[in-house]
């Protein structure tokens, strides 16, 4: 596509609901400034989407993007700073609940490039957002805690929806290696029933609740190492079934055989350590919680390598 | 809040530069700082990953048990490994397992000097495990593929006399620690997995011979 084509696409797409152009003749339009008047681009940009305007009785400031506004409108992957104003088009995925007075809403913003956490005050007074509708929101901060990014809506925060779907991008990771090592805390372990508290327990202790009834479940913090990088793993009760072939009711029996629920850790090491494998899920903290595994059975090709090592 | 240690990776090397290597170091003062070695193509090691085939298991100890174990890479260099009563999973491997089997291994390199002033090398195991011939075969071209890396990194900073002067804090420990030509190594890969294309073609020769 042409730089003029790029343009005109993007100039028509901002007003393709207030005027009946199209995209040939807003091109036409840039076409005659640029190659017949020689007017830089930027330049004629500017002066088809005032002609624009004046047609469709707009401001400039309700123009979705690009045409003003001053902000930068970014997509999701991009934010990488803290304390930065811009603009963003995004789907509420998910809302929270939110853990403050001073929070309205709270939840999950994504787009085709993935998703970012969204905080809006109580004292902004902003209208909702509903979970699903996608929002054109001009004048957000973005924020850091952690090295995890974030934006919150503020007072001249602009709300706009959007009626349009966007079809939200995964977050997810993949990594591949060997499981060099299967750490403390897997296997069958022992959690708080106390509602909204999943704490392992220690010793038959929660940290917050006391001595409780344990709930069984099954997890593995793994290690997966390729030689370069080492990637920590988490695999969920069900990731850990599909991974040691042993289910909770199994693991629950042989620790019930053995009086210990140790052997149910053990027996998964000898299973599953020094294998190779490919996970693919989304990063929480240091970890890769497990979505996908994939066992990397078959040898790989050594020619491609042997090719390599003979000409060096 | 104090950071979290960051877990050393498991370099992949084959038997053949690993017993070569006898210069370990520290990188701090602090008494557990980790201990590295240093592979002779230019790479500090902690901790190392390990597919081959065991060989041969021994109890060597003398009051307690201290398991050794050989396992054999397809150069038909050996590592060898002790296990004691501070390795007890991997002591209770060494005990049970029926030579020869295909074993992964993840473990620290270990150093000591003989009455003749010569330095072996040796693994401590974290963790034997048994495994499969395809495993093992993943493990060689891995193996190779890092190797290479490290070749082409030591070349890329020496200069191809050899002589260049090298940035990389542990190419330029390597020059002067030792003196073993990395091309040595580039032939290990070289044989390695030659060696699995002559097993992948005489299964062919054979199949073929069968009809």
């Amino acid at each position: 596509m042409t730089d003029l084509r790029t343009q005109a696409t993007e100039i028509h797409e901002q007003f393709e609901d207030q005027l009946d152009v199209s995209v040939e003749d807003v091109e036409e339009r840039l076409d005659t400034l640029v190659n017949e008047y020689k007017v830089p681009l930027s330049e004629a940009r500017r002066s088809v989407v005032n002609t624009y305007l004046d047609e469709a009785g707009m401001d400039r400031d309700q123009l979705g993007g690009g045409g003003g506004g001053g902000n930068e409108q970014v997509q999701v992957a991009d934010v990488d700073a803290p304390e930065e104003w811009v603009d963003i088009t995004g789907k509420v995925v998910e809302l929270w609940e939110a853990t403050s007075d001073a929070v309205a809403q709270v939840g999950l913003l994504g787009d085709e490039t993935g998703t970012i956490k969204f905080t809006k005050w109580s004292k902004s007074d902003l209208p909702a957002l509903e979970e699903g509708t996608v929002y054109h929101l001009r004048n957000v901060v973005t924020d850091e805690y952690q090295g995890r990014f974030s934006v919150k809506l503020n007072r001249t925060t602009v709300i706009e929806e959007v009626d349009e779907d966007i079809e939200v991008g995964s977050d997810d990771v993949t990594v591949e290696g060997a499981l060099v090592d299967i750490q403390s805390g897997s296997g069958l372990i022992n959690r708080c029933p106390e509602d909204d508290c999943t704490r392992v327990l220690q010793n038959g202790r929660c940290s917050e609740h006391g001595e409780v009834e344990g709930e069984f479940d099954l997890r593995i913090k793994g290690v997966l190492d390729d030689g370069e990088d080492v990637h920590e793993v988490l695999f969920d009760r069900e990731a850990t079934e599909n991974l040691t072939g042993i289910t909770l009711e199994e693991a629950k029996e042989m620790a019930m055989d053995a009086l210990d629920t140790s052997v149910v850790a053990d027996e998964m090491r000898a299973d599953v350590l020094g294998r190779y494998y490919r996970v693919t899920g989304p990063t929480f903290g240091r970890y890769v919680l497990v979505d996908d595994l994939e066992t990397l059975s078959e040898p790989a090709d050594p020619e491609a390598v042997l090719i390599k090592a003979r000409s060096i | 809040m104090a950071t979290t240690p960051t877990r050393e990776v498991a370099r992949r090397v084959f038997a053949g530069e690993f017993n070569d290597a006898s210069y370990t170091f520290k990188e701090s003062d602090d008494e557990r700082a980790p201990v590295y070695l240093l592979l002779p193509t230019g790479e500090r090691a902690n901790r190392i990953f390990v597919v081959g085939t065991l060989m041969e298991t021994e109890d060597v100890g003398d009051d307690s048990e201290y398991w050794q174990g050989q396992v054999i890479d397809p150069n038909g260099d050996r590592f060898y490994m002790y296990a004691g009563q501070y390795q007890p999973d991997a002591a209770s491997m060494l005990r049970e397992l029926e030579p020869p089997a295909y074993v992964s291994v993840v473990g620290k390199p270990r150093t000591y000097e003989t009455d003749e002033g010569d330095v072996n090398v040796s693994i401590r195991p974290e963790s034997i495990t048994e495994v499969d011939a395809a495993t093992r075969d993943r493990w060689v071209v891995e193996t190779a593929e890092r190797t290479l890396e490290r070749i082409r990194r030591f070349q890329a900073e020496t200069g191809d006399d050899g002589d260049g002067a090298a940035v990389d804090e542990y190419v330029a420990m390597a020059t002067e620690q030792y003196d073993l030509p990395v091309e040595n190594y580039r032939r290990q890969v070289v044989e390695a997995l030659e060696s699995l294309e002559t097993e992948g073609v005489e299964g062919e020769a054979e199949a073929e011979a069968g009809d």
